[in-house]
C-alpha cells in the first residue's frame, strides 16, 4: 500500500484526495441521518419522550404500510398534480408577461409600484377571496400556488432580462437587429441560467403554495392529510404524510437539476 | 468618391440633468479604403462620432452619408462597428458568433457562411470552430470579434478602442494581426483610441479632436513607408510624429 503510494503523481494522488473528500460527505451525511432516526426511534422505545406527541419512525412505517393498502397514491397525485401544475402554470405566465415588461419600458413603469406591493402582500390573506372566486376545490388550491409564484417569477426573470450587457444589445442594434431579434438571440440564451435558479426558487415555493391551498380548502391531497391527523391527533398520519413531501418535493427539486445538467451539456455556458 | 462623409455635424445630449454638448460642427471625409484614427481627450465625444456613423443616434445637426446614401436611422448592413470588449456571446461557439451578423440581417445564404468561415480559417482560427468564447485568449477573442464584423461585409468598419482591454503584449501583436485583416481585406476603417502611439502605427491619417464639444483641431497625414504597424513602430518618423500629435492634442 505505501509502496503504491509513492507510484502516484501529483495529479492522481489530488484526484484520489477529491473523490475520499466526497465519500468522507457523504458517509457523514448517511451518518446524520441513521443516528437521528436511530435517537428518535430509541428515545420513544426507551420512554424518554411519547411516542404519542413526536411518533416514531417504526409507527411512520407502519403507518406507510397502512396508507400503501388504502388511498394513498390518490393523496400523492392530487397533491403532485396541484403542484405541477401551479408551478407550470406560473412559471410561463410569469416568463410571458416578464417578456412584455422588457419589451415595453412604459408597462414596466407603470408596473413596477404594483408589484413591489403585490411581492411584500402574504398571498395567504387572499385565501378566503381565492375560495370565493375558485370554489373550494383544486382550482382554489391552483390558484394559491400560481399567486405564490407568479410575483417572485416575474420580478426575478426581469432583473434577468434587465442585468443583460447593454454594450452586447448596443452590438446587435448596430447590425441592424429588431427588437423581436435582440429578444431571441440575445436576452433569452443570456437569462438561462437565472432562469433555472427561478425553476428551483419556484420548485420550493410551489410547495408552500399547494400545502397552504390544501390547509384552507381540500377533501385530499397530503396537506389534508396533514391537517386531518392533526386535528384527529394521529402524529404518524402528520409525520407520516410530512416524509412523504419531503421526498417529493425533493424529487422535483432534482428534476429541475437534472434539466439543468442537460441544458448544460447541450450549451456548454463557460465562464 | 469618399466612403464616408461627416458633414457640420453637432450633436447635445439630452437628459433629465441637462444638456451635453458632444459635438460642434465636425466636418470628416473618409476615402475608400483608408484607415483614419481619431484621437482626442477622454469624453470628448469620440465614442459619440461612431455611434452617429453607425446610425444608433441621430445628429442634432448636419448629416453623414456612408457611401453616399445619408445615414437616417439604422444602417445595419453597411456598417460593422466593433466596440471596446469583444462582446462574443459565450453561449454561442466561434463559429456561430460570426454568423451572429448574417443571421440578424437574414442573409445566411451558403455563399456569405462559406465567406465567413474562410475568414476564420485564413486569420489562424481554424481549429476553434466548435470553442466556445471561454475558451480563448483576449488576443485570440479580439481576433473572432473582428470576423464577426466583416463577415456580412460591412463597406466601413468602425472600431473603439478595440485594444484597450488588452495587456501590452497582446496589444501589440494583436494591432498587426487586425491591421493585416483589415488591409487584407481592403476595408475601409475609422479607429477610435486613446493611444496615439498606437494612431501613429496604423493608420494613414490620424484626425485630432477638441476637448468637448468636440471639432476638428487638425488632421495629420502620416507617411511612413512600413508594412506593419510593428515595423512602423521602429521607424525614425514614428517618434516625429508622435510627437508633433501629442502636443496637439495636450496643448
Ligand atoms: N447617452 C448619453 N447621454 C448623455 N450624455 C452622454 C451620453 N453618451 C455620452 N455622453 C456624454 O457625451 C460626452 C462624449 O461622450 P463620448 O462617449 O462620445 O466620449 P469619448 O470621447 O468616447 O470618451 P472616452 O474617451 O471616455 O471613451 C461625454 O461627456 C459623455 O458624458
Ligand atoms: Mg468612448
Amino acid at each position: 500500500m505505501k509502496k503504491n503510494k509513492k507510484t502516484l503523481s501529483p495529479r492522481q494522488l489530488y484526484l484520489r484526495k477529491i473523490k475520499l473528500d466526497k465519500s468522507k460527505i457523504l458517509i457523514i451525511q448517511i451518518a446524520v441521518l441513521v443516528a437521528f432516526v436511530g435517537l428518535w426511534e430509541l428515545s420513544t422505545a426507551v420512554g424518554w419522550v411519547d411516542s404519542f406527541f413526536v411518533s416514531s419512525p417504526s409507527r411512520i412505517v407502519r403507518t406507510f404500510a397502512d396508507l400503501w393498502k388504502q388511498d394513498i397514491m390518490k393523496h400523492i397525485g392530487i397533491t403532485l398534480l396541484e403542484c405541477v401544475l401551479g408551478f407550470l402554470i406560473s412559471t410561463v405566465v410569469g416568463v410571458i408577461v416578464a417578456i412584455l415588461l422588457w419589451w415595453s419600458e412604459t408597462f414596466r413603469r407603470v408596473a413596477e409600484p404594483y408589484l413591489v406591493v403585490l411581492n411584500a402582500l402574504p398571498k395567504i390573506a387572499l385565501g378566503p377571496v381565492i375560495i370565493i372566486w375558485a370554489g373550494a376545490n383544486m382550482n382554489a388550491i391552483i390558484m394559491m400556488t400560481f399567486l405564490i409564484c407568479i410575483i417572485v417569477t416575474v420580478m426575478s426573470v426581469l432583473n434577468g432580462f434587465m442585468s443583460c450587457d447593454k454594450g452586447k444589445i448596443f452590438l446587435l442594434e448596430s447590425m441592424g437587429a429588431t427588437k423581436f431579434q435582440i429578444l431571441t438571440k440575445l436576452i433569452l440564451p443570456y437569462s438561462v441560467p437565472n432562469f433555472i435558479s427561478v425553476l428551483k426558487i419556484n420548485v420550493g415555493l410551489s410547495w408552500v403554495g399547494t400545502i397552504m391551498g390544501e390547509y384552507l380548502v381540500s377533501g385530499a391531497g397530503l396537506g389534508y392529510l396533514i391537517i386531518y391527523g392533526g386535528q384527529v391527533f394521529k402524529l404518524d398520519l402528520v409525520m407520516a404524510s410530512t416524509v412523504i413531501l419531503c421526498l417529493l418535493a425533493a424529487l422535483m427539486y432534482f428534476s429541475v437539476c437534472l434539466c439543468e445538467k442537460l441544458i448544460a451539456r447541450k450549451r456548454r455556458t463557460s465562464k | 468618391m469618399d466612403m464616408l462623409s461627416i458633414k457640420n455635424v453637432s450633436l447635445c445630449y439630452q437628459t433629465p440633468e441637462g444638456e451635453t454638448d458632444a459635438l460642434k460642427n465636425v466636418s470628416l471625409d473618409v476615402k475608400q479604403g483608408e484607415f483614419v484614427s481619431l484621437v482626442g481627450p477622454s469624453g470628448c465625444g469620440k465614442t459619440t462620432i461612431l455611434s452617429l456613423t453607425a446610425g444608433l443616434i441621430r445628429p442634432t445637426e448636419g448629416q453623414i452619408f456612408v457611401d453616399g446614401k445619408r445615414v437616417d436611422g439604422k444602417t445595419g448592413c453597411d456598417v460593422g462597428y466593433m466596440l471596446q470588449r469583444d462582446q462574443l456571446f459565450e453561449w454561442r461557439t466561434i463559429r456561430d458568433n460570426v454568423m451572429l451578423g448574417l443571421e440578424i440581417q437574414k442573409k445566411k445564404t451558403a455563399e456569405n457562411v462559406e465567406y465567413a468561415e474562410n475568414l476564420l480559417i485564413k486569420y489562424g482560427l481554424k481549429d476553434f470552430f466548435k470553442h466556445y468564447p471561454g475558451e480563448l485568449s483576449g488576443g485570440m477573442r479580439q481576433r473572432v470579434a473582428l470576423i464577426r464584423t466583416l463577415a456580412f461585409r460591412p463597406k466601413i468598419l468602425l472600431l473603439d478602442e478595440p485594444f484597450s482591454a488588452l495587456d501590452f503584449q497582446t496589444r501589440l501583436s494583436v494591432c498587426d494581426d487586425v491591421y493585416a485583416i483589415i488591409r487584407q481585406e481592403k476595408k475601409t476603417a475609422v479607429l477610435v483610441t486613446h493611444d496615439i502611439s498606437e494612431a501613429v502605427s496604423m493608420s494613414d491619417r490620424v484626425v485630432v479632436l477638441s476637448p468637448r464639444p468636440a471639432s476638428v483641431k487638425n488632421i495629420f497625414t502620416i507617411d511612413i513607408n512600413a508594412p506593419t504597424p510593428l515595423k512602423r513602430r521602429e521607424d525614425p518618423g514614428f517618434s516625429v510624429w508622435f510627437d508633433k500629435i501629442w502636443t496637439e492634442v495636450c496643448v
